[in-house]
């Protein structure tokens, strides 16, 4: 068992100084439920742990008038209780509330699931779908980036070694607009994505599609945007052509691994059919508004 | 105590009452394994071999022993060098040399995990340092996993000193394959001659681990006389009293094992580990060690159970009469001899009433962990191929599948393939109530199946002790060497009470140390109810005897003029006088003035252990682009002999139902190519969640074991036999897709979807 | 490396201890404070059998470390009967024969109380998928959902 430190600072600028000062591998923790099994099972071996929970403004949510600004420390708990939250961002709030078991939904936060950096992260997928960003507050200043833009590879992210995400920003949503988030799991709880499907859609009175995002997870080194699969439903209403066209864009931008979760053939199909099913989802939600 | 066969003459055996350790289990009181602490203890911890196959050529402990807080590190020139003996023990065959070589590698180490030193040190961080100062050189060698290729010529050695047992003739070279077991019936070749439809198939099962929840943990604390406490959960005090004294040459009473509470054991726990490693470092420190297991060692270095290939092949007539059987199994045995082979081929066809069978099984040695038991060892494995099959042919043969078992079914006077004649038996009221059950008549949507299977297992009785003691007041002790694994100590307290005739609440049970109670057998082989169980009783008759006595000493009359009705002493008959009933408490107050403490001990080993057998019904739907599968109903029937307890029979057909569909579904090893598991944690070991079930219908049917007092037959083990085949049985007729290989996971569905076969 | 003092409430009592920055909530809970009820299954998050609740909140107290304690109120398995009398859920767990070994039935209960605490009327899906952080081996499940959807009625009044 390595020596290792715990802090919990009060303000952002000491926690920032904690990281910039750090003489070995410092990690930043919000909830702590894939840093503590890292840590445990000796893949990572911290000389700091800097604990974010204590800062101001890190958990709980705010509605803004340009959307929501979500704490990054905030539980899965407390998001899966935000009526307004789940009312305009139903898929990100349940891609959120995938993470985990009830008990990891207590602690685990969406700042750690994105910086976790794993490929098959849950809300990753969402978040990128629902173009959200993170405010990142570092030793150089405060920035915002968009959350597809944080992670670059498995386990690694674009963060400076003092830097660390405060909060995330979710825009307001227009009429008729809704997300969905679905993953595949062998089981129905307890395990990690196989494969993850964000779909985020606007459409105009007809139904017709005028605004798509998807992303998918688990399937490349880092969760993926696809455009090519936003383009097939863009313009167009719910109907099998558009939807066979996602399938085969959201299977075309797959590079997955075979690993003990799944087959690289199986992973690729799976892609296809949760895009698509995201897809009738979040138009059904759209529709409905 | 004759077999009572009218169950309304049975005021105990057969209700709920809650069971006597419940309130400290529900409190968080209960004291399992790694709940303990003594003063001064040190923490124990293992070095374990990255390799799954590779020489020790040195092992340089200096480093850590210079590590402050490090008292001992032990290796294996701590322990003598045993030689090869063979120790029959609850489910299977051990052999010492092995055991000892399984708890600590020496020359080589032939798995991933393989222990190869041990520390004890103040505290677990520094245990955990000392573990990464000691070096180990290894001269990396060839491994191998799969059993198939564990048989090819060629394929690495594991111990060049393993010749096939039971082959002509005997082999001029080592091999992996230990031994070879074969079981005949008639004439296989004339049966299929007289076959007008035969089926057949390859089958695949993947090792599966017990996966109890409870780490395996100990403390032990030698003194300086050499008189040792070892503490901890296992199946078995008298097990591991039996196995550590051997491998550390101790005589064994200077050995006390004291049985902690066990969180499951499934037959992982029928075997040491750390128990060994924990006295050794006791020993060379001199204080006491505690030794905890992390759930990745509990996978890499425990359990699990075989991964087997089976082929089979069934022969009929058009009418379902099955003509011919025949299988050839081959199990992994992990790094040493004794897979569950044996068993399996045993219980291969065991279900069925057939003239010509044909059963050759091979147990070979890999670079994994050494299997344990697990739950009717082998049984599931034969089952999934057998009953599969079992499936084609009702469907070849356009029959009901349960007709098609109905029309072989094995009953009184079956003779088994592997000798034994079946005695009163109830697979045949087993499959007519699954017949007869709503479930099997339910309809069904679209993508959804439903299949059947059934399974067999043994049971098995041997060596027990139980005490009944009444106290002062008239309240009874039991005291057994069983460890509780799963209520057993509420059916100990219910069948004494029945026989004394008092309320359960008035008895108390207890599970002894070594020291405490006379040997007993682990707890397995679904023995404990019914040895253990006969033990009781009779010690409970024998305090009757007693009563009796003291009664008609207070009354000054006969002894047989006394008789025991409802708890109380009554006056035999008119003759024998007016006396009140005399209360057990009454007879017990004056104990001291009627000859002393009232009490009975009983030793025994207990033979006619019933057979059981079970029929399971399961609906699933299959996603066909996914590959999921859903249980969307199952139902298990099982002859159980006579519910002690229902609640608690009930469970463990429950429990071993699902354990089955965790090994249908998604339970498995995987191995990197460098033969170093990669699954080793609940994350990636998939074992059902709540979440992934409906309600287990456990229907009871019960035809009495008439050779135990109650008509007790053992229950846990056959439940884990029919699912892996009823699951793809249910796939089958959703998909039209016969799946071979285990698990029948998302992946391996979806494939069968795209290519037509599974 | 100082060990951390922590002052907690644990089961409604004021409660301190020392522990290492490594330490875990659940090493401090069996370690320093004796309450061996809480059990480490698997020291992931995956089993649920050191359930714990922090502030009202399900956790598995392997998943928080010991430190990040401090200030916070603690409910664990020793905490959920009053004095003798138990908890209904621990009733209906007796009744209903719903542990077999009992190593993940304070896991089970603590989780359970959690749901009923936020839902007292909860259906067998939303049981089922609230426990399903809680491994049990035993049971199947069968009578451990019994249990809590019996007491829940219970308290319910029905």
């Amino acid at each position: 068992m390595p020596k290792m430190s715990y802090a919990a600072p009060a303000t952002i600028p000491e926690a920032i100084g904690l990281l910039a000062n750090a003489a070995g591998l410092a990690k930043v923790m919000s909830g702590g439920t894939d840093l503590l099994v890292q840590f445990r099972s000796g893949r990572t071996r911290p000389e700091l742990i800097v604990d974010t929970k204590k800062l101001p403004g890190i958990t709980g949510i705010r509605v803004t008038d340009d959307g929501f600004v979500i704490g990054a420390a905030t539980s899965g708990a407390e998001i899966g209780e935000c009526a307004a939250l789940v009312q305009a961002w139903p898929g990100v709030v349940e891609a959120a509330n995938l993470i985990g078991s009830t008990q990891v939904q207590g602690r685990a936060s969406l700042a750690g699931n994105l910086c976790n950096a794993s490929p098959a992260a849950d809300s990753v997928p969402a978040m990128i779908a629902a173009r959200a960003t993170c405010v990142v507050v570092g030793s150089k200043g405060r920035r915002e980036v968009p959350v597809e833009d944080i992670v670059i590879g498995p386990g690694r992210t674009s963060l400076a070694r003092d830097e660390f995400i405060i909060a995330f920003h979710l825009p307001r949503r227009p009429a008729h607009a809704a997300d969905a988030y679905l993953r595949f799991i062998p089981r129905t709880e307890m395990d990690i994505a196989v494969v993850g499907a964000g779909v985020s859609v606007t459409l105009d009175a007809a139904g017709v599609c005028t605004d798509a995002r998807v992303a998918l997870g688990a399937v490349a080194p880092t969760a993926v945007l696809v455009p090519d699969a936003a383009a097939a439903l863009i313009g167009h209403t719910l109907d099998e052509a558009a939807l066979a066209k996602l399938d085969a864009a959201a299977r075309a931008a797959c590079k997955p691994i075979d690993d003990k979760r799944g087959t690289i053939a199986f992973r690729t199909k799976v892609a296809g059919v949760l895009a698509r099913r995201a897809a009738a989802i979040a138009f059904e939600r759209a529709g409905a508004r | 105590m004759t077999f009572i066969g009218n169950k309304s003459d049975l005021k105990v055996v057969g209700t709920r009452p809650v069971r006597p350790d419940g309130v400290e289990k529900v409190t968080g009181r209960a004291a399992f394994g790694a709940d303990m602490a003594m003063p001064g203890m040190l923490v124990g911890k293992i070095k374990r071999s990255p390799h799954a196959h590779a020489r020790i050529l040195s092992i340089d402990t200096d480093k850590a022993l210079a590590l402050p807080g490090v008292k001992a590190v032990v290796t294996a020139t701590d322990f003598p060098d045993i030689a090869s003996e063979e120790a029959f023990v609850g489910e299977g065959p051990m052999n010492f040399r092995d055991l000892s070589r399984n708890c600590m590698a020496r020359d080589k180490a032939l798995y991933e995990g393989h222990a190869v030193a041990a520390v004890a040190a103040t505290s677990s961080a520094i245990a955990d340092a000392a573990l990464d100062l000691i070096e180990v050189h290894y001269e990396v060698l060839p491994h191998v996993i799969d059993v198939e290729a564990a048989m090819a010529p060629g394929a690495p050695l594991l111990h060049d000193d393993l010749f096939t047992q039971n082959t002509e003739p005997a082999p001029a070279k080592p091999s992996n394959i230990a031994k070879r077991v074969h079981f005949r019936l008639g004439d296989i070749a004339a049966g299929f001659r007289e076959a007008e439809v035969v089926v057949d198939g390859r089958f695949t099962t993947q090792p599966v681990h017990q996966a109890y929840i409870e780490p395996h943990a100990c403390i032990a604390s030698v003194g300086a006389d050499g008189q040792s406490q070892l503490w901890g959960s296992s199946q078995g005090q008298f097990m591991v009293r039996a196995y550590c004294a051997k491998l550390l040459g101790m005589e064994i009473s200077n050995l006390r094992v004291i049985p902690a509470e066990i969180g499951g054991g499934f037959g992982g726990k029928t075997v040491v580990y750390l128990e060994p490693l924990a006295l050794a470092l006791s020993r060379k420190s001199g204080r006491p060690v505690k030794m905890v297991m992390t759930r990745e060692e509990v996978f890499r270095a425990s359990g699990p159970t075989s991964g087997g290939v089976v082929e089979v092949k069934i022969g009929a007539r058009k009418d379902g009469t099955i003509t011919a059987a025949q299988a050839v199994l081959k199990f992994q045995a992990g790094a040493f001899p004794g897979s569950p082979v044996q068993p399996a081929c045993m219980c291969a066809f065991a279900t069925y009433d057939l003239k010509n069978v044909d059963v050759t099984g091979y147990d070979v040695v890999s670079n994994r962990p050494k299997v344990a038991a697990y739950r009717a060892p082998g049984a599931p494995i034969a089952a999934f191929a057998v009953e599969s099959a079992m499936d084609d042919l009702a469907r070849k043969l356009g029959m009901d599948p349960i007709a098609l078992r109905e029309k072989n079914a094995a009953k009184a006077g079956t003779k088994t393939a592997y000798g034994p004649v079946f005695p009163e038996i109830g697979y045949q009221q087993t499959l007519a109530a699954a017949r007869n059950h709503p479930h099997y008549k339910a309809p069904l949507g679209p993508n959804q199946g439903r299949g059947v299977a059934t399974g067999f297992w043994f049971n098995i009785g041997g060596e027990s002790s139980a005490a009944v003691y009444v106290n002062e007041d008239g309240s009874v002790n039991v005291v057994s060497g069983s460890p509780d694994i799963g209520g057993s100590r509420a059916s100990m307290a219910m069948m004494a009470a029945e026989v004394l005739g008092i309320p359960v609440e008035h008895v108390r049970p207890i599970v002894a140390d070594t020291a405490s109670v006379g040997f007993t057998h682990m707890t397995g082989g679904s023995r404990v109810t019914y040895a253990t169980g006969m033990a009781t009783v009779q010690a409970a008759e024998k305090v009757v005897e007693q009563l009796k006595q003291r009664a008609a000493m207070i009354w000054d009359i006969p002894p047989d003029a006394v008789e025991w009705k409802d708890g109380e002493a009554v006056p035999a008959g008119a003759n024998a006088g007016g006396f009140d009933p005399l209360p057990l408490a009454a007879i017990a107050l004056k104990a001291g003035k009627t000859g002393g403490p009232i009490g009975a001990e009983v030793s025994l080993n207990a033979q006619g252990a019933g057979p059981g057998f079970g029929a399971h019904i399961c609906d699933v739907e299959v996603d066909r682009e996914t590959g999921y599968v859903k249980i969307l109903r199952y139902t298990a029937v099982q002859d159980v002999g006579r519910a002690i307890h229902p609640g608690y029979v009930e469970g463990q057909i429950q429990g071993g139902a699902t354990q089955g569909i965790g090994w249908a579904l998604n339970e498995e090893y995987v191995y990197d190519a460098k033969g170093r598991m990669d699954n080793a944690g609940f994350l990636d070991y998939r074992v059902p969640v709540a979440s992934d079930l409906p309600m287990i219908d456990a229907v009871l049917v019960e035809v009495p074991n008439t050779r135990h007092p109650f008509g007790v037959r053992g229950v846990g083990e056959v439940p884990i036999v029919p699912p892996t085949a009823a699951v793809g049985n249910a796939i089958r007729d959703a998909l039209g897709i016969r799946m071979h290989h285990l698990p029948m996971s998302p992946p391996k569905v979806r494939a069968a979807v795209d290519t037509g076969s599974g | 490396m100082s060990k951390h003092h922590v002052t907690t409430t644990v089961n409604g009592e004021p409660a301190e201890f020392l522990c290492e920055p490594h330490h875990s909530l659940l090493d401090a809970l069996r370690d320093e404070l004796k309450l061996t009820g809480s059990k480490e299954g698997c020291g992931s998050g995956d089993c649920g059998a050191c359930s714990v609740i922090v502030d009202g909140r399900l956790v598995c107290s392997c998943l928080m470390l010991a430190v990040e304690a401090d200030g916070h109120a603690i409910e664990t398995i020793e905490g959920l009967a009053q004095g003798e009398v138990l908890h209904p859920l621990q009733r209906k767990f007796l009744e209903h024969a719903a542990l077999q070994c009992g190593f993940c039935t304070p896991g089970l209960l603590v989780a359970a109380k959690a749901l009923l605490d936020r839902n007292p009327d909860p259906t067998e899906t939303e049981a089922r998928y609230w426990l399903a952080g809680n491994l049990c081996r035993c049971t199947g499940y069968d009578k451990v959902i019994r249990a809590v959807l019996d007491a829940a009625a219970e308290m319910r009044g029905e």
